[in-house]
């Protein structure tokens, strides 16, 4: 994709200071996101991805600073004052969360939350704003819309709240919709459905969705594009075919091998990463993934490796050129 | 497997009364949580329980174990019905049965040093145990579950989500049982880390040759662990069958259902794989639909669906299921 991005998030650092020291959740980062496309964006917890964009959005918790850009329109959010971005919070850029039960309001009903978006962001009348979040559950294929409006979260079910967010989340036909582990929380066929309704409103309503999850299964049938995080890193990226068919970082590799699949023959022991995901207070000085890695050498140890073009598009962060595919 | 059966459960209920209409005017709903399972259990054997949240799958777990009243049906072990086990005997079998939890921090103590929580089914069950010689088995079985044994003297919080589940399954261990329940062990652990941890399990088996009851709702794990697979919906078996044929021909439409909704890591395969979606969510378990519970979200379903509670019957060698339908199912294929 050749067109200029809708979001790019560039050399974006965020800390968090803690009792003793501080946190580094991400550093140097850098991610595009086109208009229309689905980016994936991968990594096991602290990796750093939920805090991407957060810091993204202002939504830091009160110890947590960002550094670097993040260009949207003409507009730099980390440079933004509160005032400008809750006209692109909720409206130009949508979110949607892992627990559908703790991002809605217990005491209000669906159709008041709902509406109060419209009411919001788009100045509309009450009743004008009833009909669209109505004609919107329907939209997203939640059941009986007109008496789910009547009704408090506690009365749904978790697919159903989670449809209710999504449909709030499209009130405002968003640009780019960032949804973080928006399944984790579902049953498995809970989650097909809720996975067939975003690649639904990809194709039709044409938004850009940010996909961030642990699980490679579900960004697999949606996202164009796939960046793997590890330690506040995107340690590869490159278009969805490229990340699952051939892999360039032992990590991506790791973390392909030892998911274990139904289609294909249960083996007698899974594949595994050995060790543990790093401490952020104590990174090590080269790169995070070295401690862990089946291909280490010394030169990993003396400084992070760069993101760099290995062909097609595709980017790693791993000194070696020697890894062949499937080896 | 062709161990001794260790474990038999014939028709096991458990409800709960759960109040329903308001405080003044209301009136106790039985919740049945599980409603009629029956399963032998081999000695070396693992049996994979799956099913979707709310299925029953903890609180059969639970019945077995005896940590929660069966209102019905029987538990027996080594061909003894524990109904009428008293006290004594219930604390003996403990040192047989083991369960290992969900959430590896939350089931620790955490005033508790890794070893002590290690040592306390010794300390229960061996109290003339030496202090050295508790220690020494303590530090051999650390060292077995892949945790440096210098870290006995270590509190909970010191430890990585895959660190605690590998103290909640070494206490787990400690006393050689003959039946460890394994309630969702790797759901809340990092990938990398999960399989770390399904390999342990899988080894600890082979050594001690004990039998693993894992309870999951990710049915490519339960695959990869498991000898025979149970599928449970609103407290009912729907199908339970060798792993292989259950993987390869599932007869049930929930099972086909369920395993056609497991997103796979291939771009490819994923973006192709659009239908057979349940439309829905489960039911309440407090008003179960008539006839068959998964009538109402089954493709499948006809009149008497509604009308005749389907049995569970022997469809090949092996291979049970619940439908009234399975014959007509896989003729269509």
């Amino acid at each position: 994709m050749n067109t200029a991005p809708l979001l790019a998030i560039e050399n974006l650092n965020v800390r968090f200071a803690t009792g003793d020291g501080h946190v580094r959740a991400v550093s140097d980062l850098s991610l595009s996101i086109a208009p229309g496309e689905c980016l994936g964006v991968v990594g096991e917890s602290g990796s750093g991805k939920s805090q991407t964009f957060m810091a993204a959005l202002g939504l830091l918790a009160e110890n947590g600073a960002a550094r670097g850009r993040a260009p949207f329109h003409g507009d730099d959010l980390l440079t933004l004052d509160e005032a400008r971005f809750s006209t692109i919070r909720g409206n130009k850029i949508a979110m949607v969360f892992q627990d559908p039960m703790t991002s809605l309001t217990p005491h209000m009903t669906i159709g008041q939350q709902l509406s109060e978006v419209l009411v919001h962001h788009r100045r509309v009348s009450n009743a004008r704003a009833w009909g669209d979040a109505v004609a919107m559950l329907k939209r997203v294929q939640v059941p009986d819309a007109e008496r789910r409006m009547t009704m408090y979260p506690h009365e749904l079910s978790g697919g159903l709240r989670q449809r209710v967010m999504i449909a709030m989340a499209l009130l405002c036909a968003p640009e780019l919709l960032i949804a973080d582990e928006p399944t984790t929380a579902l049953d498995v066929t809970v989650q097909a459905q809720i996975l067939d309704l975003l690649r639904e409103i990809k194709e039709t309503l044409h938004t850009a969705i940010v996909l961030i999850t642990h699980d490679l299964g579900v960004i697999a049938g949606l996202a164009d594009r796939v960046a793997v995080m590890y330690a506040g890193r995107v340690v590869e990226s490159g278009t969805a075919d490229q990340i699952f068919s051939a892999p360039g970082h032992p990590y991506t590799r790791g973390l392909l091998a030892c998911t274990p699949r139904l289609d294909e023959p249960a083996t007698a022991a899974l594949s595994t990463i050995p060790g543990q995901p790093p401490n952020l207070e104590r990174l090590p000085l080269g790169c995070a993934f070295a401690p862990r890695c089946p291909y280490v050498l010394d030169a990993c140890h003396a400084g992070v490796p760069p993101l760099r073009p290995i062909g097609g598009g595709q980017m790693k962060a791993c000194i070696r050129d020697d890894l062949t595919v499937g080896a | 497997m062709s161990g001794a059966t260790l474990l038999q459960v014939r028709d096991l209920k458990v409800h709960f009364p759960v109040r329903t209409g308001g405080v003044l005017f209301g009136r106790y709903t039985p919740l049945r949580a599980v409603d009629g399972v029956s399963l032998d259990l081999k000695a070396g054997e693992t049996l994979g329980i799956v099913g979707e949240s709310g299925c029953g799958k903890s609180t059969l777990g639970r019945a077995i174990l005896q940590l929660a009243a069966a209102t019905d049906g029987a538990v027996s072990w080594l061909g003894r019905p524990l109904k009428d086990a008293s006290g004594g005997d219930l604390h003996a079998l403990r040192r047989e049965m083991q369960v290992v939890f969900q959430d590896p921090l939350a089931s620790l103590d955490p005033r508790m040093t890794a070893g002590d929580i290690i040592a306390e089914p010794l300390c229960n069950f061996h109290p003339a145990l030496s202090q050295n010689e508790r220690t020494r088995r303590v530090q051999d079985m650390m060292a077995k579950v892949g945790l440096l044994p210098s870290m006995i003297n270590r509190y909970p919080h010191e430890f990585s989500g895959g660190q605690c589940q590998r103290i909640g399954i070494a206490r787990a261990m400690i006393l050689k049982p003959k039946l460890v329940v394994c309630d969702e062990p790797v759901s809340a652990l990092d990938v990398s880390i999960r399989a770390q941890v399904v390999n342990l399990l899988m080894e600890l088996q082979r050594e001690f040759g004990l039998s693993l009851i894992f309870i999951s709702h990710d049915l490519a794990v339960v695959r990869h662990i498991s000898h025979r697979v149970m599928v449970l919906y609103l407290g009912r078996v729907m199908e339970t069958a060798a792993r292989d044929a259950l993987y390869a021909r599932p007869l049930h439409p929930y099972t086909q259902a369920l395993l056609a909704a497991v997103p796979i890591p291939d771009p490819v395969q994923q973006r192709a794989k659009r239908a057979v979606i349940l439309a829905g969510d489960p039911p309440s378990p407090l008003s179960p639909p008539s006839g068959c519970v998964f009538r109402t979200r089954c493709p499948h379903a006809t009149d008497v669906c509604a009308e005749k509670v389907p049995q569970l019957e022997s469809a090949h060698t092996d291979h049970e299921v619940a439908c009234h339908h399975w014959r007509r199912i896989s003729a269509l294929d």
